[in-house]
């Protein structure tokens, strides 16, 4: 009996779905075994995350590094690159914004500012991403493996830039000097304030509307252009994409350099927007979150909106509850990024035999196809 | 003269130390990686095992426990990479990743829950370590000029971790080039098709490679936990497990070749420690940062083949499908 094994609702909704609910089902019982009831750390973690002002602004502050990783991850997947990089193009995209600022007449206007650290952090974020790329496109060296190489070399060059190039004269914090007041990414509650509004101050900056421009970008980019559909044809199909015409080797130094570049932009919510200097580690975890992020948002830039929401508020909510709770962490956050990493990527496809063999139709009698079967 | 001959001594016998828990690492992925099997989770594989084997330790009281579930430890997480990339032929690259990421947090979470101490396990006291071994003579050969202290400082005094993992590079040499096991591993490693048609099972060999692996980044991770630091501290392999990939690629999954890749970064590493704040007269002082990333640096040069070339097993990455 042969079943047809091209159920869109299966494919599409049932096994991704089935696939969170696991990574969930899991958690859960990592907190079962540290002895912390799941339904109330959820409330906890939830109250965190939502239940007052500040920490909403929070959520919603996390959610724009996860956005910005994610879209990144997810524009290398397209093409069937596996970008692993995020956190060293993120942390050198934070040099790119801060030189920007640091280097310009402070006295200048925020117009000047803000387009100039954008522009810098994509140009760090994706010239990191360009050296992984030209290597595998043109050296034939494996893109993850450099990309790996390459978070640590990134790591390397920004504890020498920070401790003996920018640190602060007289401090003993590899830390740069403040950035010029004119150099901040607007606050969300001083612009509500501007209007009338009063909300509570909380760490988001308007940066969060450039991920969400970002966002609109990606898929206008993936899925109307003729790039995009290079793109796209190329993760599908490589052999078949070269057949239409496509060079693979360019398409492999355009997407990384976008995606470079998106890693890139975490710095302006992080430096620009909040930190307003450039600090040490301001990156980590965002990289390797993008990754969980793009797998559960199946690549999509709305449902990597959607996930990135998710793991704001779990990132948000796992301060609150670590606040709350003696004996748990935020570290819970990556544990779920892991299963979820785990489920939605490597098991992937776990369910899909059992469920196509429950639930999928019996296939109706083709006509003969000739020799293949 | 020697002063300088015990500073070069003593850098060496540092060299050893770091380059230990390396080539046990290095050793796990050339099994999987010549079974055709990409092992990025030796990261995670030997952060896990360093947090099973202090807990245990801290616990029972004896090293060997902790070095026994540690390695029980890593092998379940191996068949866990077994399960996603072989039985369900997902991407070697995010199970290894989901591998490293969990691991991170579950060590700080379930650290936190058993011992209150803020994600650390208890620090160990000397019975429930590995301890330095003092070879026989050790003190009376030291007057020697030379061997004798090359003999007392740089092959005595090690645990008995350090003298495994050196012991084990011989032995992995034999297994890979000299045993029929050898023989079909790096067949399915190139070519599983064939080995297939030959009437082996492609699943079971990779299986039984990455357990192999498992074990090996066991007794790696009980090293970092138990013998070469007395507990467990987040993060504390600290890339040593991308720094082991590192070095599979820049020994080309030679087991010899990939040992000395391991002490050079070891060395390396040990230099960049020696040399924090020294002043080289002519040079002036070399950036520690730079000496650390040169282990990165030379891997990239040599992957994109500036100098030699570095050629993976031919069906590393890939899942085997049996039906085309």
């Amino acid at each position: 009996m042969k079943r047809d094994t091209r159920i869109t609702w299966i494919n599409r909704l049932l096994l991704p779905l089935l696939n969170i609910l696991t990574a969930f089902a899991v958690t859960a019982i990592v907190f079962w075994l540290i002895d912390v009831n799941p339904i109330e750390a959820a409330e906890v973690l939830l109250y965190g995350a939502f239940g007052y002002e500040e920490g909403i602004g929070y959520t919603i502050y996390y959610t724009t590094n996860f956005i910005f990783t994610g879209l990144a991850v997810a524009v290398a997947f397209h093409a069937g690159l596996f970008n692993i990089g995020g956190e060293g193009q993120a942390y050198v995209g934070g040099l790119g914004a801060g030189l920007a600022i640091l280097f310009l007449d402070p006295t200048l206007g925020a117009w000047v500012f803000i387009p100039a650290s954008i522009i810098g952090a994509l140009l760090f974020g994706g010239l990191w991403a360009l050296i992984p790329a030209y290597l595998q496109a043109y050296r034939g060296s494996h893109i993850v493996i450099t990309t790996i190489m390459f978070n640590f070399l990134a790591a390397s060059l920004m504890v020498y830039v920070m401790v003996h190039v920018l640190r602060e004269t007289g401090q003993m914090t590899p830390q740069s000097e403040l950035f010029p007041t004119n150099a901040w990414m607007p606050f969300v509650h001083d612009v509500a304030a501007g209007f009338g509004y009063s909300i509570e101050a909380s760490p988001l900056n308007l940066s969060v509307l450039l991920a969400l421009v970002c966002a609109v970008l990606v898929w206008f980019f993936l899925w109307q252009t003729r790039w995009g559909y290079a793109i796209r044809a190329t993760g599908k199909n490589g052999t078949a994409a070269v057949y239409g015409g496509i060079k693979p080797k360019r398409i492999i130094i355009v997407v990384m350099c976008i995606s470079g570049a998106l890693a890139g932009l975490v710095s302006v919510n992080e430096l620009v927007g909040y930190q307003h200097r450039l600090i040490m580690d301001f990156h980590l975890g965002y990289g390797f979150g993008g990754i969980a992020v793009a797998l559960m948002g199946r690549n999509h830039p709305l449902g990597i909106i959607v996930a990135a929401l998710l793991f704001g508020t779990l990132y948000q909510g796992g301060a609150e509850l670590a606040f709350e709770m003696s004996g748990i962490s935020r570290d819970i956050v990556v544990v779920m990024q892991g299963l979820v990493i785990l489920f939605c990527g490597a098991l992937e496809y776990m369910y899909r035999p059992w469920l196509i063999r429950n639930l999928a139709p019996v296939k109706q009698q083709e006509a003969p196809t000739g020799v293949t079967a | 003269m020697s002063d300088v001959f015990l500073t070069v001594l003593l850098t060496l016998d540092a060299t050893i130390r770091v380059s230990s828990p390396l080539i046990l690492a290095a050793m796990a992925g050339l099994f999987a990686e010549r079974s055709g099997v990409v092992d990025i989770g030796l990261e995670g594989k030997m952060l896990a095992s360093a947090f099973a084997a202090a807990s245990v330790a801290a616990v029972v009281g004896s090293p060997w426990a902790g070095l026994g579930v540690a390695i029980i430890v890593s092998c379940g997480l191996a068949m866990l990479h077994g399960f996603a990339t072989i039985t369900h032929r997902g991407d070697q690259i995010v199970s290894g990743m989901a591998i490293n990421i969990l691991v991170g947090g579950l060590t700080i979470i379930l650290g936190l829950a058993w011992f209150h101490q803020g994600g650390l396990t208890p620090a160990l006291n000397n019975e429930s370590r590995f301890l330095s071994i003092t070879l026989p003579y050790a003190e009376q050969l030291a007057y020697i000029p030379v061997l004798g202290p090359i003999y007392k400082e740089l092959i005595s005094g090690h645990n008995i971790l350090v003298y495994a993992a050196f012991a084990v590079v011989p032995m992995v040499w034999w297994v890979v080039f000299r045993t029929r096991f050898g023989l079909r591993l790096r067949a399915v490693g190139e070519n599983p098709t064939a080995v297939d048609t030959a009437g082996l099972s492609v699943i079971k060999l990779r299986y039984k490679a990455l357990l192999i692996g498992g074990v090996l980044c066991g007794v790696a991770g009980a090293y970092i936990a138990t013998a070469h630091n007395a507990q467990f501290t987040r993060d504390m392999t600290a890339g040593q497990g991308y720094i082991a990939l590192a070095a599979l690629i820049f020994g080309k999954w030679r087991p010899l070749t990939v040992m000395l890749a391991c002490l050079l970064f070891g060395f390396l590493d040990a230099l960049a420690v020696r040399l924090q704040g020294v002043v080289i007269p002519g040079i002036g002082e070399i950036p520690v940062q730079f000496i650390e990333a040169t282990p990165y640096l030379l891997t990239v040069i040599l992957l994109a083949g500036f100098i030699g070339r570095a050629i993976p097993p031919k069906a590393s990455g890939m899942a085997y499908v049996k039906e085309r």
